[in-house]
Parts: structure tokens; C-alpha cells; sequence
């Protein structure tokens, strides 16, 4: 499963070192943030400012940056009923002035019409459910098997560990900034201060030290799953299958176990279980390092990238070349 | 079942308890004003108006009893439902919303008709007003139950189980929707949720926390969901119960050896003046009862006695009783502090506290902290109860300035959890010591060390006095070895005087067992008796043993749990009237007849050789008055209570009141709005909303976040937490934001009578609106981890809340209030409208008894 590292990265190797990784699985993430905290206690990273709003509901960091490895996602996805938008719609023909009408049964959701129009009956539970979801996702760094932080990095301040993770080193980074807009995942941050890239190093010093990264230590759920990547994606798998018996059937892993063709920057280091559709969580569906974008499929690439000036826009052309087929989960976005 | 509580976000390590139990099928129901990070991980989120949870699980017994859903076996024989009740009870169905006893012009109860058939109840009404609720309800203290009958067929009109039926037939499906918003389908889903998972193959669980403690009329509310876990077969069970999830890491703890005003360690009621409990005799007279384990009770005094005064502990002086401070009325928090604010309290001791912010009426509790001579604060930081003389909104709109108030702090830095060696215990009553990581930075010491040195100190001062009154001082015994540069006490000499040893040989106790009440042993504290068996701190095991085997789960020695290391109270009746496991699938602690022994995977909580079929006669006394088919060993009878009749001051039995300030009024009983016997603190500086005042038409209620820690001192004073939730905000819904003009992330105002606070407006559909007989509820929802001190600042949330008390244990009304809300920023101070409040109106001198404080229902205005 694990890819070797091209020839070109700067790489440390080391016999019988396998590709270690995160399985961040969001079915059981409870968005208590203790990950992001011991990430900033271990690494020693400043807390770097806030606003309330800045992110959905009670993200009020935003984004991953230079001192934010490791950030909580919130989405929340309650819409109001059916019933409650036609009561709406009702109440402005009538002239209400935009105002709602009374909400219906608590949650707003009419359950004696979900009831009713559900033949041989319908879990109430169930139903209620619908009333809405708040999802939780730890975001973090891929450390993608196409790196495209490494492969833009022209000092070698970014290089690929023995554990194949990638691995930026502060004293070498000169502030360039390249990373930060080949990164397809926009994990890589500046320092506002010096320019210095940052990132997650999959805590590459407790690694040696024989300890697991600070954030999944840290976890009270085990929603940070840390390990042998291979040994991972085994258990990722197990848990999709487990969680479609369940009737979550949305359940998928998001950069593990993808056809060749379908692979996240070659697959990812650090991957995901989502429950949603990706662009949910502000992810994109699709994400390869501008290295291979402009190598494959090689007619196309070296076609546009005679006809239009910048990187970004043949990795939207590319995008939206491929974009009819790419499935998650049993879906197609 | 989540009731009451948010797991999730309060107590996220616990949580990761319930996910695993979920991966293996359990079935989790979050029933809750709002919908938070608990609701999202439950299967079932039911949104229900703040404060109506007695309604809502008054109707789950009505429909266990009436679809017949009741463990019948286990609620025959082992609750105390076929008890036939004393003639003179009348009920709230007869009586309007009241039962019988109640004094309208004093708001108390004389509970002298709530008693069993012929049952003489030997508490006087004097002694029930002041009886310590935790104490007495445990026990049935001062019962005979002699000649009380049983009708197992549960038919006779005057039995528990036909009273019950009766109390609660008016709570259905169409009434729980009608106060509590709860939709019929809702209810009935939660409903059958609990019904297939209790009887012999399944068990369920709640838990609750702070959305169920705090309020006027809490007790009750946790006395519902006992009764229906009850009558689920709930109870003493593996994976049933009611876990008390507490506030704060080891709050069960500082309940056992308590901090609490009414206690003595091991839950001994503290001494009273007005009971008269002058000497030993006439204490013990009220704490022992002649059936059941509190018939052990000298044992436990006397133990405590010999602890505090060592060889001046004789049996001719009472062993030094009478040198325990006595009570002389209600010293809970809210009252010493108006007491303080009249003027009546010299000086305060606040450690692990905050009231300056955690505290409601918050504007109040910082007037009365400056009316005081001295304030010593301990604290990881320096907290707003020891700034609020330089920096509270009082100071900051010059109502209040540095230099006339005569409070003078002493704040003392206190070490971390981490800095100190020491034992958290938890909602299971779990023990778990743990080793000290590091030495605290600078100054900062230990409670220990602090309690242990600020001991010596006085004890120095006092070594040569021959005044009487300073008797317990100057024989107080205070040995503890002392180590390293710090000269720390040593823990484990404090947790083996816990444990109780031996007073001739000093060897440490095995249990409570071997306790006497003759002088010869000494313990600080029963129920941790055997923390230290063999001289080892138990406390500080950790193997979790082999989990996959059957009944590993149990761990038995991963540390240690009160009492005995026994992990299920009342485990007896996981096994049948027989002895028997229910079932396979539930199989925890029976009767081994080769053996002539109980035994099982968890200690039994059972005499161990008392056979199943004992039949206790009428005239046994102490344990063996308990049958062997009577697993409630604390209750003189032996029985679950379903119907409480000793030790409740406001009823025998749960009934439906409105929060103290709600919008409507009590939809089943007109006549009474609130809590009938609900302290009420009647001053001018109180003030509470009518219900349905219409200048107050919204519900607000409280809640905590994973990113703070309580009033913020561990958690507003770290940059990491800050950004995670850097300002007071308050969950509103969107068409309530519309109504009113708020946009989210914008200011907003929440007015009572008491302050008006500022917060930014999160406008979500995860707090929605609800129905309530036919008209439509507003919630708000506010955190109240901010103050004024620290790196993130805001205002406070519990300066918005009125004193109020449970009668029982007096903790207020905050989980459910009403208020108002308008668009924009306060127009002044927060609290401006106590202006003035403390330097007018009634005085009491330290040294004066204030009478009033006594009875802190009666109107001071």
C-alpha cells in the first residue's frame, strides 16, 4: 500500500521503517479540541489569535496555519423542515413580511407527518435525527505520498522522514513561501512574523522517542487513530464496512483505499472517515501535487501548460477534466 | 439515557466511556434544552423546555406502570411498593398541587403523615426541618417499622405502588407535550427505548449532572428518574443506575469527606442546636436506627472522635463530642453570604471556589466580599474573588472604590493537580491516587500542606491555653509526618487515619467491619475505611486485571472504590429473590449454595453468609432485621424507596412544579406555580420574575464548554483554551434573533432584575423554539465560564440569576430562569441596579446570631 518516496525528495531512510500515519476518524470525534491543545502544548506553539465567527459554530480559529497543526472543524447542517418552509412559505403569501410562523412539533420536525407517510412504519429516532447533524473533524497535515509542499520547497527545509511523513525543518526554511500554495489540502501556513513555513511533523520527535503524536494521545475517543499506515487503512476499512451495517452509508474514507486513478496526492499519510460529501468540510475532492499535474497525463499537461500561464489553473483544468467520475463512498458528487 | 447533562462537553474523558459502549450497541438518548456535542453523538436528541424534567419522567412512570412494563418481581420484592401507607397521607391529587402537612405561612412540611401504616416516624417535625437530607433519607432514621404490612399483590388501595399509580395518571403523553414541548412520538420513542433495554436481559443507565442539581426543586428530579429505574429493575444492576456526574474532578470526593456545612465525614449529619443534639447520646440517638447498616452508627462517631482527639477522647467525655461546633440553621453558601453582606461575617476562606463569577447573583456575592475584615484566596491564578477590590464592574463604574473597601485579601498560590500527590474520587466512588509529577513553581503549596502548616500554626498559638472553649484546638491530634524542603505532610499518614486503625497496636483496619464504638478504634472517615488495608494505599492500584474474562470488566483492582472496593451499591439485587443472576447476560453477584456464600465478580454488598430465604422476625434488630431477599441494606426496611417517607423536606414523592421563575404557569396543578417548600431569600436585593411576567418572556439556561473549566480560572488564564472560545456568548434561534434584530456574531443584551449582561449572539438552529401548550418558548442558552479577570474577559453569567434554594439542599434555580433579550451592547454596569445593596438595610454583627438567617424562607423586606 505505502508508495516509496521518489527519487527526488530529500528523504532520511532507515531499514525497516514502515509509513506511519493518522486515521482521523470523525464518526466518533466529539470536537472537545483536546488535539489541537496538546498539539500547541507539545510543539510549543503560540496560540495565535481568534475571533469569534472566524469558523462554523464553535471554530473560532478557522484554518490549520504556521502555529495551528492540528484544527477542529465544525459543520453544522440543520435545515429547517419541510413543513416549517412550507408554513413559511404560506405566511409570506399571506403577506407575514417575512416573519416565521410558530415552529411546529419540538425540533421542528413533524413527525406524525414523517409518521404517517411512512408505510409499514419509520424509526422515530431515526427521524428525529434528521433534524440536523453537527459534524467534528480534526483536520491535520496529509503528509501525502505526492507531496506538493516537498516538492516546491527549494531549500530542502521540507524532506521526507524514514516514516514517510513530511517533516519541515525551521532552521533550514528561508520563508520562500512556495509550499504554502502547492499544498492542494492548504495545510501549510506562514509565520506572520518571520515567513517560516509550518506544519504538523506527525511529532516526528516523540516518534523517535517511541511515543505517539501528542494529538492522538490526547484523544478521549480514539477518533485519532495513530499507527502503521497499512495497519490503518485494515482498520479504516473494517470501520466503513461496520458503519454501512449500521445504515450510515455515507460513511468513507477520504485519501485510503482510492483506485490508482482516484488517489488523493497518491493517497494520504494521515487520512480520513467522513460521513459527508468532502466539499461539507470545506475539503476538496480531488487533490494531486502540482508535480503531477504537470507530468499526468502528459499530453495534457504539457499542452496546457503551453497555453496558460499559471500552475493553478491547469490543476482547476485538470480538476474539472476528471471530476464526471470521481465516487466517495458509493456517491458521486 | 443523558438527562440533565452534557457529557460530551462537560466530561469528555468520561465520555469516551459511553462511544465505546455505543460501538458495542448501546443505545444513547440526550434529552436537553439545546442541542450540543452530547446531542450529536446520542442516537436520540429530544429538546425539552428547561426545568420540566419531572413531568417528562413523571410521564415515563405513568406509562411503565399503566402498559404494565415494570419489573414486577424485582418491584414487589424489593422496593418498598407493596408497603401500605399511614391513613392520615393526602397526596397532591387530593390537596391541590400540596401533601399533606404542608404550612402555607411558613412554606414547610410537617412529614409527620408521610410515614408507613402504623408506622411511628421518631423525627419530631423539629427535627425534620433542620434533618440533613444526604443523612437521614439514606437511612430512615429514627423509623420503627415493627408492624408495617406488605400487600405483594400490589392491590390494596393504600400501597405505594396504587398511591404512585395514582400521583402520576394525570402525567401522559398529551400533558409531557404540553409543558415540556416533548412531541408524543418523541416521548413514546424514549419510552420504548427504556422498556426494551430493562428486566433480566438488559438494564439501563442515566446520568445526569448540573441541568438536573440545580434547581429549586433538584432532589425530586433525581428522586423521578430513582423511581423509574426502579421500577425498571434498574437498580444495583450491571450497566444500570444513575451516575451523578459531578462538577469538578473529585467533587464526590469533597462530598464524602465533605466540604459541605451539614456533614461529618462518611455522610454522619453534623450536630444541631435546635434538635438538641448536646451530648453523644442524644446524637446518636437520631443517627442510629435499630434496623439496617445504620444500626452501626456509634461505631462511626465514635471512630471520627478518636481521629480528631485522640487520648482526650474518653468515654467520660463524651469522647469529645461536645466540643464539635453544632449547627444553629441553614450556613449554606447563599445564607453566609448575606449574612456577610449585612455585615455578619468577618472573614472567608475560599479555596477551589470563585464566587465573584461561579457564584449566581454574582453582583451580590462580590458586595458581600467587600463587607468582610479579610478574604484568604488559594488559587492557580489570581482569580476575580481575590481582584474584585481593584477590578470588578463594581470598581470599574466607581460604585465601589479600592480604597474604601476594607476587605483585605491574601492570596495564596496553589499547586496543580500535578504538583501534589493526592486521590481524585469519582462519580463511581472510584479512589484513584495519584503520585506528585513535579514540584509546584515558587510559593505555591498544596491544600494539604497549607491546611497541614495554617494547623500547626494555630495549634501553636493556642498550646498553652486552659480556656475550655479551646479545648478541641489544643487536643485536636496533629501528627503527620513531614518531608523534603517543603516539609510536605505525608499522604499516606492522612489517608491511613482515613482508613481507621487500631488505637492500642496503630495497625491499620481491614473495614468498617472491625470499627467499634467503644474507643478502641479510630477512623476519619467509614466509608474509606479499607483504603489502606494492610497497610497499602489501595488507592494507588492499577491493574486492570484480565478484562476479556468473564466479569473482568469489574477490574476489582484497579484502584480502590468506597465502600469495601465494592463497585455496585446494592449489587444484591443483581441476583433473584433466590439468589440466583436474573440472567446469564446480566450475571454479577449471587448466592453460592455449596459455599453457603455470596460471591460473584464485584464484592456483594450483602452480608456474606446471609442465606437468600432469611426471613427476619418481627423483633430482629440491626442487620439482621434485613432479610435475605432485601438488598437495600442502607434503608431500615431494606427496600428500594419508591415513596420516600423519612428524610425529603418538600414531599414524599416527586411532583411537577414550574422552575421559580418560568413563562407559564403549572399546567397540573393551577394553585402551585413553584416549588411550594423552595427557599426563597426574600430581600429587596433578590428579586424573582411572577410567572409569566411578560417583561421576562424567555427561558435561559446554563451550560458549560470542553474549552473552559468552570469560572474560568484553570482555562481563561490559558492562552491554548482562550482562542478556542474567546468570548461570552449566548445560543439563541433564529427566529428569536429575527424577532429581535440580532444578527450572529453580533452584540446582544440579556436583561432580569437582577443585572443586565452583554454577550455575542450565536444565532444556530441547534437550539429551536418549542411549543408549550399551545404557544411557543424561546431558550437561551448561555455559558457562564467568563469574568472579568484573565486573558479573555466578558461578563457573567450568573450575575443574571436570583438566590434561590432547594429545600433540601439548598442549590438554586439556574439550570431554568426567565429573562429578556434585546440587539446591541448593555447601556451601563452590569449590575447597577444593586447599587448601594450592603451599606443599608439589615445589619448583623460577627458575633451576633442573626435569627433570620435561620430560616431563610421568611421575608426580610
Amino acid at each position: 500500500m505505502s508508495t516509496s518516496a521518489p527519487d527526488t525528495e530529500i528523504a532520511i531512510h532507515r531499514a525497516g521503517a514502515q509509513r506511519m500515519g493518522f486515521f482521523t476518524d470523525t464518526s466518533v470525534c466529539i470536537g472537545c479540541k483536546a488535539c489541537e491543545v496538546a498539539c500547541k502544548q507539545w510543539n510549543d506553539l503560540p496560540a495565535d489569535g481568534s475571533q469569534t465567527g472566524k469558523g462554523v459554530s464553535y471554530d473560532h480559529t478557522g484554518d490549520l496555519s504556521a502555529s495551528t497543526w492540528r484544527h477542529v472543524r465544525f459543520v453544522e447542517l440543520f435545515e429547517p423542515s419541510p413543513q416549517l418552509r412550507e408554513e413559511a412559505q404560506r405566511a409570506l403569501d399571506a403577506g407575514a413580511g417575512g416573519r416565521l410562523p410558530a415552529i411546529p412539533a419540538a425540533g421542528g420536525v413533524d413527525l406524525v407527518d414523517v409518521a404517517q407517510s411512512g408505510a409499514g412504519g419509520v424509526d422515530v429516532a431515526d427521524a428525529v435525527r434528521k433534524m440536523g447533524e453537527w459534524v467534528f473533524m480534526s483536520d491535520v497535515c496529509r503528509h501525502c505520498t505526492n507531496a506538493g509542499c516537498l516538492d516546491a520547497c527549494p531549500t530542502g527545509a521540507l524532506i521526507r522522514t524514514e516514516h514517510q511523513t513530511v517533516v519541515l525543518q525551521p532552521d533550514v526554511c528561508n520563508g520562500c513561501g512556495y509550499c504554502v500554495p502547492a499544498c492542494p489540502f492548504g495545510v501549510v501556513g506562514r509565520d506572520p512574523d518571520d515567513g517560516r513555513a509550518g506544519k504538523c511533523t506527525l511529532c516526528y520527535d516523540r516518534l523517535e522517542d517511541g511515543l505517539e503524536p501528542a494529538c492522538a494521545k490526547s484523544c478521549p475517543t480514539d477518533s485519532i487513530q495513530f499507527g502503521p499506515h497499512d495497519e490503518l487503512v485494515e482498520i479504516a476499512s473494517r470501520r466503513v464496512a461496520k458503519l454501512h451495517e449500521r445504515g450510515i452509508e455515507g460513511a468513507y474514507l477520504y485519501g485510503a483505499g482510492d483506485e490508482p486513478e482516484d488517489e488523493l496526492a497518491g493517497g494520504l499519510g494521515s487520512f480520513f472517515l467522513l460521513t459527508e460529501p468532502p466539499e461539507r468540510y470545506g475539503l476538496p475532492a480531488h487533490a494531486d501535487s502540482p508535480v503531477q499535474e504537470n507530468v499526468v497525463p502528459a499530453t495534457v499537461a504539457a499542452v496546457a501548460a503551453g497555453l496558460l500561464a499559471s500552475a493553478g489553473t491547469v490543476v482547476a483544468f485538470a480538476v474539472a477534466a476528471r471530476r464526471g467520475r470521481r465516487t466517495r463512498g458509493g456517491r458521486t458528487w | 439515557m443523558i438527562e440533565g447533562g452534557n457529557m460530551a462537553e462537560a466530561h469528555p474523558v468520561g465520555f469516551r466511556w459511553v462511544m465505546k459502549a455505543k460501538e458495542r450497541g448501546a443505545r444513547v438518548i440526550h434529552v436537553d434544552p439545546r442541542y450540543g456535542r452530547t446531542s450529536q453523538l446520542a442516537d436520540l436528541h429530544v429538546p425539552i423546555r428547561a426545568g420540566t424534567d419531572v413531568a417528562f419522567l413523571g410521564g415515563l412512570i405513568r406509562h411503565v406502570i399503566e402498559t404494565e412494563s415494570y419489573f414486577r418481581e424485582y418491584v414487589v420484592s424489593y422496593t418498598n411498593a407493596s408497603t401500605l401507607l399511614c391513613d392520615a397521607f393526602r397526596d397532591t391529587e387530593d390537596l391541590d398541587g400540596v401533601f399533606s402537612g404542608f404550612d402555607a405561612s411558613t412554606g414547610r412540611y410537617d412529614p409527620a403523615s408521610w410515614g408507613y401504616e402504623d408506622c411511628v416516624v421518631g423525627l419530631s417535625a423539629g427535627v425534620h426541618e433542620h434533618a440533613t437530607q444526604a443523612f437521614s433519607e439514606h437511612t430512615g432514621a429514627g423509623m420503627d417499622l415493627g408492624s408495617v404490612r406488605h400487600d405483594d399483590t400490589l392491590q390494596d388501595p393504600r400501597c405505594v405502588f396504587q398511591l404512585l399509580r395514582r400521583h402520576f395518571s394525570r402525567y401522559t403523553p398529551d400533558i409531557v407535550e404540553r409543558i415540556c414541548g416533548i412531541s408524543r412520538e418523541q416521548f413514546m420513542a424514549v419510552a420504548d427505548a427504556l422498556i426494551a433495554n430493562s428486566g433480566r436481559e438488559r438494564t439501563g443507565m442515566f446520568c445526569y449532572a448540573n441541568g438536573w442539581t440545580q434547581h429549586s426543586g433538584a432532589v425530586q428530579m433525581i428522586r423521578t428518574a430513582a423511581i423509574l429505574q426502579l421500577l425498571l429493575g434498574n437498580v444495583g444492576r450491571p450497566g444500570g443506575g444513575i451516575m451523578a456526574m459531578r462538577g469538578h474532578a473529585s467533587i464526590q470526593g469533597s462530598t464524602d469527606i465533605p466540604t459541605l456545612y451539614d456533614l461529618l465525614p462518611g455522610y454522619l449529619h453534623m450536630p444541631r442546636t435546635r434538635e438538641g443534639h448536646f451530648t453523644l447520646k442524644e446524637y446518636i440517638g437520631v443517627g442510629k436506627v435499630d434496623r439496617g447498616w445504620w444500626s452501626h452508627f456509634d461505631a462511626y462517631i465514635v471512630s471520627l472522635l478518636k481521629a480528631w482527639f485522640g487520648e482526650a477522647a474518653t468515654k467520660e467525655n463524651d469522647y469529645g463530642f461536645g466540643w464539635l461546633p453544632k449547627l444553629t440553621g441553614n450556613h449554606s453558601h447563599f445564607s453566609t453570604m448575606l449574612r456577610a453582606l449585612d455585615g455578619g461575617v468577618d472573614g472567608m476562606f475560599v479555596m477551589g471556589q470563585n464566587p465573584a463569577v461561579g457564584s449566581q447573583h454574582s453582583g451580590l456575592q462580590r458586595r458581600a466580599l467587600a463587607r468582610m475584615k479579610w478574604l484568604v484566596v488559594r488559587d492557580m491564578a489570581e482569580i476575580e474573588t481575590a481582584t474584585f477590590w481593584r477590578d470588578s464592574p463594581e470598581v470599574q463604574s466607581g460604585e465601589l472604590r479600592p480604597e474604601t473597601i476594607q476587605t483585605e485579601v491574601f492570596l495564596m498560590p496553589a499547586a496543580s493537580h500535578i504538583e501534589k500527590a493526592g486521590t481524585f474520587t469519582n462519580t463511581q466512588r472510584l479512589v484513584q491516587f495519584r503520585d506528585k509529577a513535579l514540584d509546584p513553581p515558587g510559593d505555591a503549596r498544596s491544600e494539604l500542606w497549607f491546611m497541614h502548616h495554617l494547623a500547626k500554626r494555630v495549634k501553636a498559638h493556642y498550646a498553652e491555653s486552659e480556656r475550655r472553649r479551646d479545648w478541641p484546638i489544643v487536643n485536636l491530634t496533629w501528627d503527620y509526618p513531614e518531608e523534603g524542603a517543603m516539609r510536605e505532610p505525608d499522604v499516606e499518614a492522612v489517608i491511613k487515619e482515613i482508613n481507621g486503625y487500631d488505637v492500642a497496636t496503630g495497625s491499620p483496619v481491614a473495614s468498617f467491619d472491625e470499627l467499634r464504638g467503644d474507643g478502641s478504634t479510630a477512623c476519619g472517615c467509614w466509608i474509606y475505611s479499607g483504603i489502606y488495608k494492610d497497610g497499602v494505599n489501595q488507592a494507588r492500584r492499577r491493574d486492570p486485571g484480565d478484562i476479556s474474562a468473564p466479569g473482568g470488566i469489574v477490574s476489582p483492582e484497579w484502584a480502590w472504590a468506597w465502600p469495601a472496593n465494592r463497585r455496585i451499591l446494592y449489587n444484591r439485587a443483581s441476583a433473584d429473590l433466590e439468589g440466583k443472576p436474573w440472567s446469564e447476560r446480566k450475571r454479577y453477584v449471587w448466592w453460592d449454595e455449596a459455599q453457603e456464600k455470596w460471591t460473584g465478580y464485584d464484592v456483594p454488598d450483602f452480608p456474606a453468609t446471609k442465606r437468600p430465604d432469611y426471613t427476619a422476625g418481627p423483633d430482629t434488630t440491626g442487620m439482621d432485621a434485613i432479610s435475605g431477599s432485601d438488598p437495600f441494606i442502607m434503608m431500615a426496611d431494606g427496600r428500594g424507596w419508591l415513596f420516600s417517607p423519612s428524610g425529603l423536606l418538600d414531599g414524599p414523592l416527586p411532583t411537577f412544579y414550574e422552575p421559580l421563575e418560568s413563562p407559564v404557569p403549572n399546567l397540573l396543578y393551577p394553585k402551585v406555580d413553584g416549588n411550594p417548600a423552595a427557599i426563597r431569600w426574600r430581600r429587596p436585593e433578590n428579586p424573582v420574575h411572577a410567572t409569566g411576567d411578560p417583561q421576562y418572556p424567555l427561558v435561559a439556561t446554563t451550560f458549560r464548554l470542553t474549552e473552559h473549566h468552570t469560572a474560568g480560572g484553570m482555562s481563561r488564564t490559558v492562552p491554548w483554551l482562550v482562542e478556542l472560545q474567546p468570548e461570552m456568548f449566548a445560543e439563541i434561534d433564529p427566529q428569536l434573533a429575527a424577532d429581535r434584530g440580532i444578527e450572529d456574531g453580533g452584540w446582544m443584551t440579556i436583561v432580569t432584575e437582577r443585572a443586565e449582561i452583554e454577550a455575542r449572539a450565536k444565532v444556530t438552529e441547534r437550539i429551536r423554539p418549542l411549543r408549550v401548550d399551545g404557544r411557543v418558548i424561546h431558550q437561551i442558552a448561555l455559558p457562564w465560564h467568563w469574568g472579568y479577570s484573565g486573558l479573555s474577559v466578558g461578563d457573567t453569567a450568573n450575575e443574571l440569576v436570583a438566590l434561590s434554594g432547594d429545600p433540601n439542599v439548598s442549590i438554586q434555580d439556574d439550570k431554568a430562569f426567565t429573562c429578556d433579550v434585546r440587539a446591541g451592547r448593555r447601556y451601563g454596569p452590569s449590575t447597577a441596579r444593586l447599587a448601594g445593596v450592603g451599606l443599608t438595610g439589615h445589619h448583623v454583627r460577627p458575633d451576633e446570631d442573626d435569627p433570620l438567617a435561620e430560616n431563610p424562607q421568611e421575608h426580610r423586606s
